[in-house]
Parts: structure tokens; sequence; C-alpha cells
């Protein structure tokens, strides 16, 4: 046999998505809130992967390649912002970060 | 048999690290369990036949991302996360939640999909540097173009962000 | 099971003298160095200080391994790990030589052939930053802080000249495999100009060359762009607070990683393994080589300066002979002439960069920010939209 079935890779990637979700919904620290994010931009990328192995074509790959330059991007953005926001306010954590005026 | 091996070494290796990024209170921890989630996710994406798409993974992901994270995390030398208090539903309905969404998706990807092929390393090869390249140049040339500018402006936009903080 | 027996074998081999040659290449830069700057250099431990590397070793081993109080003690324990375990891998996809024949067994002078060699070179290298980045930050000093972040810096920094620079041999080559890029590079213009990519037309690479060159020192946290560890600003850096075998191993990634980017850079400049001079002459090079440095080593023989010359260097002279005659036999010179082809290439860069640490001062830091990105940067790309455009046209 050997063979390991697509579906287990599937089930990996969501189950990495909702790792991320979790992140996102209950971490307070703006950095760890990022983090789960790019946590779930890599599960969708393996279930692309997985897809395009499905179908075998490489379309897949192309997207997650996309998908990995837009997380590039954003998180040049975003940690600019975060440190932004840390030399404004010296904190981190998203509820302490609500007024939206200095 | 070395495949199935492999797979759930990686598998494991990343759930635990995707755990550890919930669950550790001080953000280096967590970022670089991220960068064990992403490291296994590579191998995984070589036993897809996706040998291109592993190694931007390192570089982009593992190399470039992470390392400016890390940066980020040090040089603001942020200290452990505060506890905070969470609303009551979040404290209920989360956890309950989150589970029922992985059960369905699972569920899903069994029950719904059409059947699935076995992933046999070496089986299907398609992912080289050179059908990416033919591709991206060919039928992805706009969409590649144009992130070609969304990086531009992401880079005009951290620079604009970081002089304002000089100033 | 064959193919497992002869990875084995070709693993041992590899291992074996890639440790050798990371143990020898201190005690060579510390015997260059010292003539540089007018010394002797180690001399007291065995003939020459030959042994020098062996007593360091002793020496390290068994000194106390600190683990200080007051560190992130996971981190610091895992970053020398970290650091020294992804300098090692890299070497596994270098090519020594061509693809030969023994007893009838075909095999490549190489551990394993990748299709995407020089990306996993690539995301080796991205990905050995958090060696020196975590070890700065888990040591809980300031200086080990500031080594950290700026080694981080640097190699971000200069990452992107290096990759830049790789790109246009790749184009000539058209492919991304090292042994399809050494293979790319075989033959002679007019019968005598090798083909390496840095004479290779279109656009020879010798420009790309030097770019990679520059990159990979600072790449390597070497002199001139040693600011990681500047010992008069940071103490020492990022390793100020190991000790021991940690201390050692953050010592080895170096020198290790500095073997790996040398093997790069030759193969993707100097032609891999193939010779100068086209094959009727080449084979005998490294035989005329080695009985030259014999008759050197028996004339200084003759008349001895120090206590003992008269010993030793017969001695060597009898090792430099029999090397001569190992390169002359027939039956080995198919795969022991490419092998002395490259390591000839990458012991020269490696003598360049101990050329360069005895002679170059060190940057400041605004300065090599400075250099990566308004002048490398800017170069390799000019470098690189040349050789585009020439191979596009031709």
């Amino acid at each position: 046999m050997g063979h390991v079935p697509l579906s287990w890779y599937l089930i990996l990637s969501v189950i990495l998505f909702a790792l991320g979700v979790a992140g996102f919904v209950y971490r307070k620290s703006v950095i760890t809130v990022f983090l789960s994010i790019e946590l779930m931009l890599n599960a969708v990328n393996l279930s692309f992967v997985a897809f395009s192995y499905q179908m075998h074509r490489i379309d897949g790959h192309i997207y997650s390649f996309f998908v990995m330059v837009v997380a590039a991007a954003e998180a040049a953005v975003g940690l600019a912002i975060i440190l932004t926001i840390f030399k404004n306010r010296g904190t981190l954590q998203i509820d302490e970060v609500d007024s939206m005026k200095l | 048999m070395v495949d199935t091996v492999l797979f759930i070494i990686c598998a494991i290796v990343a759930i635990v690290c995707g755990f550890n990024v919930v669950l550790q209170r001080h953000p280096i921890s967590s970022a670089l369990s991220l960068i064990g989630v992403m490291s296994s996710l590579a191998v995984l994406y070589l036993l897809l036949g996706a040998e291109f798409i592993a190694m931007a993974q390192m570089i982009v992901y593992g190399g470039a991302v992470m390392v400016l994270f890390t940066f980020v995390i040090m040089l603001l030398n942020a200290g452990t996360e505060k506890a905070s208090s969470k609303s009551w539903f979040a404290q209920i309905a989360g956890l309950p939640l989150l589970l029922a969404f992985v059960g369905v998706l699972a569920f899903l990807i069994r029950a719904v999909l059409p059947p699935l092929a076995a992933v046999a390393f070496g089986s299907w090869v398609g992912g080289t540097a050179e059908h990416i390249g033919q591709l991206l140049f060919t039928t992805y040339l706009l969409p590649f173009e144009v992130i070609s500018v969304l990086i531009l402006i992401a880079i005009l936009g951290a620079v604009a962000l970081a002089q304002k903080e000089i100033d | 099971m064959n193919f497992i027996v002869i990875s084995l074998i070709k693993i041992v081999i590899v291992f074996a003298v890639f440790m050798t040659t990371l143990a020898y290449l201190q005690w060579v830069e510390r015997k260059v160095l010292a003539h540089i700057q007018s010394r002797t250099g180690p001399l007291r431990v065995g003939p020459h200080g030959l042994l020098q590397p062996m007593a360091d070793v002793v020496k390290l081993l068994t000194k106390e391994d600190l683990l200080p109080p007051y560190v992130n003690r996971f981190f610091y324990v895992l970053a020398p790990f970290l650091a020294v375990s992804l300098a090692l891998i890299s070497i596994a996809i270098i090519p020594f030589g061509p693809e030969v024949e023994v007893h009838g067994i075909r095999t490549n002078m190489q551990i394993s052939d990748l299709n995407v060699g020089i990306l996993l070179v690539l995301a080796i290298s991205a990905v050995s930053v958090y060696g020196n980045a975590l070890a700065g930050w888990s040591s809980n000093n300031k200086y080990s802080l500031m080594g950290g972040l700026r080694s981080s810096a640097q190699m971000i920094s200069y990452e992107l000249p290096l990759t830049l620079a790789i790109v246009s041999p790749l184009l000539l080559a058209n492919h991304l495999s090292f042994r399809a890029i050494g293979d790319s590079q075989a033959g002679y213009y007019l019968g005598f100009i090798p083909r390496w990519n840095i004479f290779q037309m279109p656009f020879p690479q010798i420009f790309g060359f030097i770019l990679f060159m520059i990159a990979a020192f600072a790449e390597t946290n070497r002199v001139p762009f040693d600011l990681p560890e500047a010992e008069n600003e940071l103490v020492a850096g990022f390793h100020t607070e190991y000790s021991s075998m940690k201390f050692a191993s953050f010592f080895m990634s170096e020198y290790a990683n500095m073997i790996t980017i040398t093997s790069v850079a030759s193969v993707l400049f100097l032609g891999a393994w193939h010779p100068l001079f086209p094959a009727p002459y080449s084979n005998w090079v490294p035989t005329i080589v080695f009985l030259f440095a014999a008759i050197v080593c028996f004339f200084q023989a003759a008349q001895p300066r120090r206590r003992r010359d008269n010993i030793t260097f017969p001695i060597f002279g009898i090792v430099f002979l029999v090397l001569a005659a190992i390169w002359a036999v027939p039956f080995l010179q198919t795969f022991l002439v490419p092998a002395w082809w490259f390591a000839s290439k990458v012991g020269f860069l490696l003598f360049t960069y101990i050329w360069v640490r005895g002679t170059l001062p060190r940057f400041r830091y605004d300065q090599l920010m400075k250099f990566a990105w308004t002048f490398l940067f800017p170069c390799t790309l000019l470098n690189l939209l040349i050789t585009a455009l020439l191979v596009a046209v031709f």
C-alpha cells in the first residue's frame, strides 16, 4: 500500500486553518494575531497544492505562489504598522489599542 | 511506506507546532513554532510533487517573512502576553464551534468530494520550476504583473510608515 | 539496495573530507594570516603546528560548558545546534566531479542531485539566519542582542544581491540543478578558452562573480563585513555568552558556510570540475603541481632554517611525491583529476577569504547597509538585465 490518501492532506489543512482561526480570535498580542493569519494562509496553501495534485494541473501551485507573495507584502506593511503602534502607544495588546486618536 | 511515515511525522510536527503557535505566551516561541509548521509543510509539498513551491515556501516564508517577524519581535523586545478578559461568549462557545467547524469540513471532504487520488511520491512531478515559469509568464502574466505592482505599493507603504516614525 | 550502499559510501567520504577541511581551514587561516603579518603562526603542536586543530578540538571539548542563569534556556541550546546543522546540510548537493564508473557501477560524484539544487542552497542560507539571531536574543545580553540583530539585518540585506548574482549564470545554464550547471560549462572556445561562466558568451559573468563574492563575504559574516562579531564594539557579538562545544559549533558553522559558499561559487562561475586546459594537458597538472611541491620541500630540507626542519621537510616531500604518484595512475585519474580541479578552485577562493581578512579593515555599520542597497543591489540588477537581454537576443 504505502500511499497516503489525499483527504489526509486536506484534513491536515483544515486543522491548521482552525488553529489559525483560534489564535486569531483568542490571542491578544498583535504579533500573535498576525502570526495566526500567516498560519491560516499556510493551511490554505496546503489545500491548493493538494487539489493541484488531484487535478494534475499546476494552477494551484501558481495560486499558492501568489498567496506567498501577498503574504510577504502584507508582512512588510503589517510589521511597519506594528512598529508604529508600539512606538506611539507602548503596547502590543490589541484591546489596549482602542482609541481612535491619541 | 516511506511516504506514509514521512506524512505522519510531518503532519504531527505541523499540528504540534500549530498548537504551539496558538498556546505559547511569548511571541518569539509562537514565531518559531510557525517556522516549524512551515518547514513541515514544505516537506509535504515535496511529497505532493511541488518542488518549486516547497523551496519558495522555505525562501519566502521561512527566510524572508519569518525573519522579519523575529527581527521585529527582538527589536521591540516584546514580553509575554498578558492574559486578558475574554468575552463570555468566546469562553463558552469558542472551542465547541471550532471543533464543529473541523468536524463539518472533515465530513464534507470525506463525503461530498469526488473520489480523491492517493498520493505516491514521484508519481506526478508537475511543479518543476520550468512548468511554473511557463504558466506564470503566459496564462498568468497579468496577475503576475499586478502582483509586482502590489509589492511596490507595499514597499512604499512600509517606507512611508517608517518615515513617519523617524520624524 | 545498491543505491543505499553507494549513497552511504559517498556520504562517509564527503563527510570525512568536509570535516577534515573544516578543521584544517582554521590552521591554514592562522598560518596565512601570520605570514601576511610577518609572524610564523602556530608552530608548537606538531611539525609546523599541524596538530593544532586537534589540540583546539580537545581544548574546546574539555572546557566547562557554562549555562548562564539568565538565558532563555531552550533557545540558548537550540541556536548553536540550528546553526551547525543548517551549515552542514548544503554540502550534500554540491557536485565534485562528473559521472564516473567504478567496477561497472555508474554514479555521480555528488551525494544527491536535485532539480532545484540552487533553490535549496538559497533556502538553507535564508533559514540559517535563525541560528545567529536566536543566539543573540536568547543570551539576554545587550551586546549579544546587537550582534544578533546586526547579523540578521546584514544577512537579509545581502541575500538579495547574492540571489540576483546567482540568477545570471542560471540564465546561461538554463537549469537549476548543480550537475546540469556544471555540465553546461564543459568545452573550450577556440580550443583553449574554457567555457566557464566567467568566460561564457554572450555575456561573461566576471562582474557577476565579483558581486557574488562580495555578497558571499557578507553572507558568511567575514571580514570586512564581520560586524555581528566586531570585538571592539560588541565583545564577541552573538556568541559572547557561549562556551565550550556550543561556541565551537558557531565556529564550525562559520567555516562550513565558507566552504559551502565557495563551492557554490566555483560551480556557478568557475566551471565546477572542468579544468583550465583541454584534457590532454590538464590530466597531468595535479602531478606536476605535487612534484613541484615535493621539490620545494626537499630544497627547504637541504638548508634547514629551524630545528628539525631537516626531518620534517623530507617527510612532507615524500608525502607530496606519493600524492603525485597517485594522481598519475590512469585508472584513478578519471575521478581524482576533476575532484582536484574542483578542490583547487575552492581552495583558491578560500585563500582569497583569508587574504581579504589579512588586508582589509572592517566596514562601519551604516557603510555596510549603504553599500548593499546603493551599490551592490543596483550593480547586480544591471548585470542581470544585460545578461538577460543578451541571452534573449542570441
